[in-house]
């Protein structure tokens, strides 16, 4: 079969993008290979393990369950935009590392992005809503409770 | 782990999708959340030759209430969890959604694609036979009704024919007296039932049993309808030793595979268990008028 081909155009951590894209290239592959946006991480590429999270239009999703070109003129946020410009740390970013929630780090940017969007509509969890809003996300690591523990935390920082 | 390759459409008309479906039949695909096909293509075990993506038909997601309640298959799980009217109207979905993957997941995955693919351990194809839910089944030329038990065939096999697609779910609308209760026990939080209920009981004036559904899912090639075994509440209180004869006919009447997560004999007797709490809490809600 002859390559499929589409044109899309889209928004990544408020940068535009215009490319051409094969259309069983999945939206993962398109933002580490194409856009050389490394942050995002692959894992099981099927759904299972969440080290690919991105948001789309601000809710967290799979990268790798999606095509590039189902991207084609939505808002796409990835770990690269979390950070603020000047370099200081986002302050889920800041409780990850004071908590010691990160060991390898495979994991971490898929966390980041399901817990930034978590906090963004519940902005005062308890434990059991963070643990539940974790759960699509895999750590072989940490054991989960320094994860929870600094979610938590930047909770209450980022309610002020 | 990458999808062969194939030729993507989207589309952003039903009639369009249908034309497409008509031509290309068996070789083509619809694409909606894609949380279960996409993993499929990744792994190869689906190869379509057309993808034709449907997420551009506005017109098939949302939930309308006209006497009935109305999902229009396109609609996401998120959209459901999001809206508290729904979870009041029918509290057997909104207490399933939940256990259904996990928030990434809910935000992608739609309900007609979640009961076309037809997941022998999915909750919803249960929950929809026990709601007796009505299926609207469309293509190009022609459209059907059809009844939530005729259209589950076999695991991942449903009555759908090749030029077809599930458009809208159809719940009727619930008696009064009447509550619900949807338990599952999985490894853990997100991952596939071992065994799962949904259980419904509309109790009379004397609080007996008028009417009970009890269905299973995980425990067969299709979701497994025990309301059979449940019967003998008819006209009863539905507590104590009656719930407890429920729980031996239903582990007399499913025939579960096992898997490796879970003998036979242990989703047996989990099932009779859930089946035992299930009607068990779904009678105290009526009673408690929740």
């Amino acid at each position: 079969m002859d390559d499929d081909r589409h044109d899309i155009t889209l928004t990544v951590n408020g940068t535009p993008y215009t490319r051409r894209v094969e259309s069983r290239l999945l939206l993962s592959d398109f933002l580490r290979h194409d856009l050389a946006l490394a942050g995002t991480h692959v894992g099981c590429e099927h759904g299972v393990c969440g080290a690919c999270t991105i948001l789309l239009n601000g809710e967290p999703v799979r990268s790798c369950l999606m095509l590039a070109v189902q991207a084609n003129n939505q808002k796409i946020s990835t770990i690269e935009g979390l950070a603020s410009k000047d370099g200081s740390y986002h302050p889920l970013q800041q409780a990850m590392h004071d908590h010691h929630g990160v060991q390898c780090g495979y994991c971490t940017p898929g966390i980041l992005m399901t817990m930034s969007a978590f906090l963004h509509d519940n902005p005062s969890p308890n434990e059991d809503e963070v643990r539940e809003a974790l759960s699509g996300n895999l750590c072989r690591c940490t054991g989960y409770q320094n994860i929870v523990d600094a979610v938590m935390s930047a909770a209450t920082q980022m309610r002020g | 782990m990458k999808p062969a390759p194939f030729k993507y459409i989207a589309v952003t008309s039903l009639e369009h999708a249908l034309a497409l479906k008509a031509e290309h039949g068996d070789d083509a695909r619809f694409l909606a959340g894609g949380q279960s096909l996409i993993p499929a293509m990744n792994f190869r075990l689906a190869r379509p030759a057309i993808l034709i993506d449907i997420n551009g038909i506005g017109a098939l997601a949302g939930v309308t209430f006209n006497g009935t309640t109305r999902i229009g298959a396109l609609t996401r799980y998120r959209a459901l969890q999001r809206d508290p009217a729904f979870s009041r109207l029918v509290p057997l979905i909104g207490e399933a959604l939940p256990h259904i993957a996990h928030p990434q997941i809910r935000n992608r995955g739609t309900i007609g694609g979640n009961l076309s693919h037809a997941d022998p351990a999915s909750e919803l194809p249960a929950i929809a036979l026990a709601l007796r839910a009505r299926f609207r089944v469309q293509a190009a030329k022609h459209e059907r009704w059809m009844e939530a038990s005729d259209f589950f065939t076999g695991a991942l096999t449903t009555d759908l024919r090749s030029d077809e697609m599930l458009t809208e779910i159809d719940l009727p609308s619930q008696r009064s007296r009447t509550g619900s209760c949807f338990m599952e026990i999985a490894r853990r939080r997100g991952d596939f039932a071992i065994v799962g209920v949904a259980a419904q009981v509309t109790l009379g004036d004397r609080n007996e049993c008028t009417d009970v559904r009890l269905v299973f899912c995980g425990v067969g090639e299709t979701p497994v309808d025990a309301s059979p075994a449940a019967a003998i509440l008819i006209g009863h209180a539905p507590t104590g030793e009656n719930l407890r004869d429920v729980a031996a006919s239903v582990r007399k009447m499913v025939e579960p595979a096992g898997n490796v997560h879970a003998t036979a004999d242990y989703q047996c007797h989990i099932a009779g268990i859930l089946a035992e709490r299930a009607l068990q809490a779904a009678n105290r809600r009526v009673r408690d008028g929740r």
